[in-house]
């Protein structure tokens, strides 16, 4: 056995370079980030005067007061985040419901009138209306410019859907039936037995359907029209957007670059908050495997 | 063979089976009402924007009552054919998508076979945490971070974003990135590589994960050699992986990441970033013009699915599984 994991010298030279490179690729990826953070704390100076630093010579929190202060751009900035921070508690909620009361009407064996259901939601997989029929659908249910045009067209993601399915398949069948021989209702079992067990799963859809509530840009973009509604992504565009050449109002503010640093940092704040969480059950292997079968 | 069982049925036989047909839907009624909400989502916005691309065959545009638009055939996607943005769009849309396919399809499998070969487990999360991150980070903050990094100076005498100084180090060029026509096709490449690398290869490593260690260690006391391993054991593994992957790529041709070209397009470099889906924006959300820009939408999905088709059919004859 020893003699077969003794490695040669070719084998360490290539442990070397490839350790070396991943390293350095990993580096490079998240060096962004890092310099955004360090530029958010910067003073205005040093960011128009250093092209790139990973920390700053004279830390300052000067950005992320002037962002927060509502004599400034604090109004827009709160209101904004305040919406961002419903819309994904809500949508994420009803995501979960319809995700997992579907799955669940789909996981039952010998269900009269599921191949159809199946066949219908593989299909949307392949096949869309597109943007502009799906548009003028929301628009006429009277959701046109209001939150719930941000919350319902998605409601459900068909790929999470059928995850989840598979997972309520898995679970053994005789939980079921000793519940169902108790006198237990299908809805109960759903309630009291599928759900606590799937709870886990069901986290893990949870917080992907939190990550891209937050991260939406184009629901926003194509159904919001009041300005006043936008959330935080829109306004974090318009302030990064903002420039000299681009005002059209000459009495207007200008951000400083180190404050459209910081707003950058707020939008991805959340995000790395919840990182670890996803991040446990990628290897869980909920991802693979789910549309076949 | 089913069928013939069918026909053999005898009229009680067949009224049996419908009576216990309507016991099971009866035992599962409570099921029916947990499918309801979702069964009535895939309906009103799924299925029913499907029946809307009939507004593609009317000329029907913002402000007047839809029932009042005229049915005009084919007339909105011979329009589109002959106008000269067609081509244009044609052309940039498959050039953002083929240099995607190029240089970005097969990094994710490349990168899954270096991390493959970590055995410090520690270290191989590590590495795998760090490069997953940008995947969860919004196309808004993605495209914000590259405007500050390839930003040119705000006065003379100041420096640019960080990306804009090695650019002018390396070539001594003063690079404007972001107006320039050509150069956006690059930032828009690079961004992709960036967010979506690390994410591609989780599909990748778990096709590498169901190899056996047990074929590893054959091949070695075979005085298998790195490069062997790699080129017996662990490409077949992942072949399936990768045709699939390629299959999905394929069918998503046309499909060039509609928000992060919105965000990276402005009025410099419109002629060439404009593709079918922020067209397809610009003039049916925009412009309002709704029965030619579903024309165009439609005309886009059509080739996707033929493209789909196409690819699936071709693993297939290669000896692969194919999708479907």
């Amino acid at each position: 056995m020893i003699s077969i994991k003794r490695k040669s010298i070719g084998d360490v030279i290539g442990d070397v370079v490839i350790y070396t490179l991943l390293t350095i690729l990993a580096i490079i990826m998240v060096i962004p980030f890092i310099y955004v953070i360090a530029a958010s704390f910067a003073p205005e100076y040093e960011i128009q005067t250093r092209p790139l630093f990973l920390f700053p010579n004279e830390p300052t929190l000067d950005a992320y007061a002037r962002i927060f202060d509502p004599a400034d751009m604090g109004g827009k900035v709160f209101r904004s985040l305040g919406i961002s921070v419903c819309v994904t508690a809500i949508g994420t909620l009803i995501n979960l419901f319809f995700t997992a009361t579907m799955a669940y009407g789909l996981s039952r064996k010998n269900l009269v009138g599921k191949k159809p259901l199946l066949n219908m939601v593989l299909f949307t997989m392949v096949f869309g209306g597109g943007m502009i029929p799906t548009f003028l659908v929301v628009k006429s249910l009277g959701m046109y410019d209001t939150y719930a045009a941000l919350i319902l067209p998605g409601a459900i993601s068909a790929y999470n859907m059928l995850i989840v399915r598979n997972f309520f398949m898995d679970l053994p069948q005789g939980l079921e039936e000793a519940a169902s021989i108790d006198g237990c209702s299908d809805i109960g079992i759903f309630v009291k037995i599928a759900l606590p067990l799937s709870l886990p799963c069901l986290a893990t859809f949870g917080l992907f359907y939190a990550v891209g509530h937050w991260n939406n840009y184009f629901g926003a973009l194509l159904y919001l029209n009041d300005q006043n509604k936008y959330p935080f992504q829109l306004v974090l565009r318009n302030i990064v957007m903002q420039s000299q050449e681009t005002q059209t109002d000459p009495n207007a503010l200008i951000p400083e670059d180190t404050m459209k640093m910081a707003v950058i940092v707020i939008g991805t704040v959340p995000i790395l908050i919840v990182y670890p969480f996803l991040q446990k059950h990628f290897a869980a292997g909920v991802m693979v495997g789910a549309i076949k079968g | 063979m089913a069928k013939v069982q069918k026909a053999a049925l005898s009229p009680e036989e067949k009224a049996a089976a419908k009576t216990k047909k309507w016991m099971q839907i009866k035992r599962d009624k409570w099921m029916y009402l947990l499918l309801l909400p979702g069964f009535l989502y895939f309906i009103i916005f799924k299925i029913v924007p499907m029946w809307g691309v009939l507004i593609a065959f009317k000329d029907y545009y913002a402000g007047i009552p839809f029932m009042s638009a005229p049915w005009i055939g084919f007339s909105n996607f011979t329009d589109f054919f002959g106008d000269s943005s067609f081509i244009q769009l044609l052309r940039n849309t498959l050039i953002i998508s083929f240099m995607n396919l190029i240089f970005y399809f097969p990094l994710p499998i490349v990168l899954a076979l270096l991390l493959n070969e970590i055995k410090v487990q520690w270290y191989k999360k590590a590495l795998q945490t760090l490069v997953y991150v940008p995947h969860f980070v919004s196309m808004v903050v993605i495209a914000s971070i590259t405007f500050m990094l390839l930003k040119v100076p705000s006065m003379e005498g100041f420096s640019g974003g960080g990306l804009y100084e090695i650019i002018k180090s390396i070539t001594g060029k003063e690079l404007n990135a972001l107006g320039s026509p050509t150069a956006i096709y690059w930032v828009l490449l690079i961004q992709v590589i960036w967010k979506e690398t690390g994410w591609g290869t989780i599909i990748f490593l778990a096709a590498l994960a169901g190899v056996d260690v047990e074929q590893y260690e054959a091949a070695i006391v075979d005085g298998a050699n790195r490069f062997q391993q790699l080129i017996y054991i662990t490409f077949p593994a992942i072949l399936g992986t990768v045709v699939t992957m390629f299959i999905l790529r394929m069918g998503s041709v046309l499909d060039t990441g509609f928000e992060q070209i919105i965000l990276m397009q402005n009025e410099l470099n419109r002629t060439t970033s404009e593709t079918f889906d922020t067209y397809v924006y610009q003039v049916g959300r925009l412009q309002g013009n709704y029965g030619y820009s579903t024309a165009v939408g439609l005309f886009k999905s059509v080739i996707s699915i033929i493209c789909i088709q196409t690819a699936n059919r071709l693993a297939k004859k290669a000896g692969q599984d194919g999708l479907f």
